[in-house]
């Protein structure tokens, strides 16, 4: 994949060191990859070059201090404009109304369905309110079997009236739900092309019609280039309210929020980062601006382990392994509160400069995480704390009830072993963690 | 001759012999079909590079910043674009070119040379002698899989061959429902479960094929965004169903991708390649402003030609790609 800006900065900055002050004259190479990188990004070609234009800007005339290396320093410039240009004003969802009402538009494939159902059961989460679902889409075959399915498995309504006209459905799902006192009735449309001038006008019909509070654009985080023709094409025929971005979970850059901002200034309100129905997430300029230019998210990491790792329980596991008496009761309990926290690959991703230690396309089986633990519970409470005790016979029936190899119970005690070894170094202080 | 003057004579009908036989006919007729469905693609490309070469009396650094923009808004992957530009630039010193009028034919020749790349491509669907074909649809989220899969369908069906659509999207609510509307809009075979094993339905619907003597089986699977490794997985298993249920197969394994998708294209067309056999892509919503151009990077960089695009929302509305018709389309009104 591709390589991080900090990454990128480094080769470049042989021509920095040595000079003073970044000038005109030594900053070219450094200008050309962090416009590299944003163009690998996907934002807006335009968009890059008045946002490296600014950028030159400032850092023209920094004082490259010796203790910090510039290359940080420029980093550290690139990353806060990006995240000023994508914060601005946020906007919470406008609720207001009696029902409120809820829209969501974009192209086709773009998520709008998953996203309506989420949404949906967001807003009853958060607010404690009850939400309708309005079956819009009457084009794609099977689109209103879709959300009717997501409403089964949220226990929230659909209202559907088969495919008659979607102004027309609007229209008697607002009155249904005032009769029957819904607060929020997000209504799903089907994917259009924002040249297709029919479909467009339905969309400006179905507007007039129920008046909604938020008008949203789902907008797909792989989206290249022309992005901004459909951001500008949308929001030319209907004032938008906000994008939700979505598949954010895959290994886009998505720059493409960037180009939202800048074009646009419509709040980016949602992000989507999984195919679950709870996988709807509020933006983030700062770690959005980390993700543009590949620099890892430290804060989601910290906030992921925090959700998921039993505080008291780390803190006994941590002076466990400081004394050196870290046991397989011990390396157990750890495992599972790592599970706790997601697939493992992503949690890499997130560790900054993950990639300059080739950690990046590491690939973690969750089987053998499985297996490892099979093992663990094959063994009696006494050979887990005291490991040293299990031998041929023991080995034997431990693969026995776990359903693995001798082979495999060998490599596992191997590794606690080596692992044990590495811990006694880092509590005698000899080792450096890697960042 | 170059391709510029090559593909001109084509579509301009200068050097089609005389007795007109079907196969021009036919030919004229898909011509028609891609100009029609890119005309919303072509407009923004044709007609900045159009400005580009009027604006310009003389090949200037701004002359190649400017057209640098325009490859790149076509979403030509960076890489890619940066080798063109470097290869351009050494182009226009070596051979002396002084008017942007005469790089107009050079830039179309060598996008035609990244591509082809001095490959023999083939766009046909490879059809298995010994039993039913199975074509695998694989790709991220929201592509236009099934869609394309009722597109292809109905192609064949057009021929007068047996098909069987296999929904293994057991995952995406309603998947399975919107393969079989469409199953039974044109009157194809189906087979499907929901809230099922992938790969089991895959073996059973193998079954289906074999015992009834299906032609031509089209699997659809469910969208997964390629660093998923236990979707990934999933896969590879799907794979080996088929391989044991008609051995050699899958006959074609086609990866769709979005026009509209990015840079992650690449990663997209790596990942999914390295799981399974990728024959050929299928670009889907070029009807829309997008062009689609991450396929030329990925030509480039993955090896992966593409065998069909899809230009709309109907049936009708898939073309078998050519890379000349793709490159005239979004250049037609410089010629």
């Amino acid at each position: 994949m591709f390589e991080t800006l900090g990454d990128r900065l480094q080769n470049a900055l042989h021509k920095i060191k040595g000079y003073g002050k970044i000038t005109e004259d030594n900053i070219s190479d450094m200008m050309r990859e962090i416009r590299l990188a944003l163009l690998e990004a996907d934002v807006n070609y335009k968009v890059v070059k008045e946002f490296t234009n600014t950028v030159k800007e400032k850092a023209l005339g920094e004082e490259v201090a010796s203790s910090i290396n510039p290359g940080d320093m420029f980093v550290k410039i690139v990353k806060d404009e990006l995240t000023e240009l994508l914060g601005g004003e946020s906007k919470p969802l406008n609720l207001d109304g009696d029902p409120a009402i809820l829209m969501l538009v974009g192209l086709q494939g773009s998520g709008k369905t998953t996203t309506a159902g989420k949404l949906a059961n967001y807003l009853r989460k958060k607010c404690g309110k009850k939400p309708l679902l309005v079956a819009g889409d009457v084009y794609r075959p099977a689109a209103i079997d879709q959300l009717k399915q997501l409403g089964k498995q949220l226990n929230i309504e659909v209202y559907e009236e088969g495919k008659n006209n979607p102004v027309e459905i609007a229209h008697n799902a607002i009155e249904y739900a005032k009769e029957n006192n819904y607060d929020y009735v997000i209504i799903d449309t089907a994917g259009r092309l924002h040249v297709d001038e029919e479909l467009m006008d339905e969309l400006k019909n179905i507007r007039k019609e129920v008046n909604p509070q938020e008008i949203l654009l789902v907008l797909d985080a792989m989206m290249g280039q022309d992005a901004i023709n459909v951001i500008t094409g949308f929001n030319d025929q209907l004032p938008l309210t906000g994008v939700i971005l979505t598949k954010l979970d895959g290994d886009t850059r998505g720059g493409v929020a960037l180009s939202v901002r800048h074009l646009t200034n419509v709040p980016i309100k949602f992000i989507g980062v999984s195919e679950k129905l709870d996988g709807l997430d509020s933006f983030d300029p700062e770690r959005m601006a980390g993700r543009i230019l590949g620099m890892g998210d430290i804060v989601s990491l910290v906030e992921k382990a925090t959700d998921a790792i039993d505080e008291k329980e780390a803190e006994k596991t941590a002076d466990k392994m400081m004394k050196g008496k870290f046991d397989l009761e011990d390396f157990l309990s750890t495992m599972k509160q790592i599970r706790k926290l997601g697939p493992l690959e992503n949690l890499i991703k997130l560790i900054p400069g993950a990639k300059k230690m080739g950690l990046n396309n590491i690939k973690i089986d969750p089987k053998q995480m499985a297996h490892v633990e099979a093992i663990v519970l094959s063994m009696t409470p006494s050979e887990r704390k005291h490991p040293e005790i299990i031998k041929a016979s023991r080995k034997t029936r431990i693969a026995k009830g776990s359903g693995t190899s001798v082979q495999e119970v060998n490599k596992l005690l191997q590794q606690f072993d080596e692992m044990k070894k590495m811990m006694k170094q880092m509590s005698n202080g000899n080792f450096k963690m890697p960042f | 001759m170059g391709f510029f003057n090559k593909i001109k004579n084509i579509f301009k009908g200068e050097n089609i012999s005389s007795n007109i036989d079907g196969k021009n006919e036919e030919k004229s007729k898909k011509t028609a079909i891609y100009e029609k469905g890119l005309t919303k693609s072509r407009k923004g490309f044709v007609s900045k590079l159009a400005d580009l070469t009027n604006k310009y009396s003389k090949i200037t650094d701004e002359y190649f910043d400017e057209l640098e923009e325009i490859l790149i808004m076509a979403d030509i992957g960076v890489n890619t674009v940066m080798k063109f530009m470097e290869r351009l630039r050494d182009r226009v010193r070596h051979e002396n070119i002084t008017d942007p009028k005469d790089l107009k034919e050079i830039i179309v020749d060598e996008l035609f040379i990244i591509y082809v790349n001095d490959e023999v491509l083939s766009n046909k669907i490879k059809i298995n002698k010994n039993g039913p074909t199975v074509v695998l649809f694989v790709g991220v989220n929201g592509v236009g899989k099934t869609t394309t899969i009722a597109k292809l369908a109905n192609k064949f069906k057009d021929q007068g061959k047996k098909v069987l659509l296999i929904g293994a999207d057991t995952f995406r609510a309603g998947a399975v429902e919107q393969l079989q509307e469409w199953s039974d809009r044109l009157d194809t075979g189906f087979y499907g479960k929901e809230n099922s094993d992938p790969a089991s339905v895959v073996f059973d619907g193998l079954d289906v094929a074999i015992r009834e003597n299906y032609d031509m089986v089209f699997i659809d699977t469910a969208g997964r965004l390629q660093n998923k490794v236990n979707l990934m997985k999933e896969l590879e298993k799907i794979n080996k169903v088929i391989d044991r249920q008609i051995p050699g197969g899958p006959q074609e394994t086609l990866l769709v991708i979005d026009a509209t998708t990015g840079q992650n294209g690449i990663s997209q067309a790596k990942a999914f390649k390295e799981i399974t056999n990728i024959t050929g892509i299928v670009l889907t919503k070029l009807d829309g402003t997008a062009k689609g151009g991450i396929v030329l990077a990925i030509k480039e960089e993955v090896g992966i030609p593409v065998k069909y695009i899809g230009l709309g929302e109907t049936k009708d509305d898939l073309q078998e790609f050519d890379i000349e018709n793709y490159i005239y389309g979004l250049f037609k009104d410089m010629m």
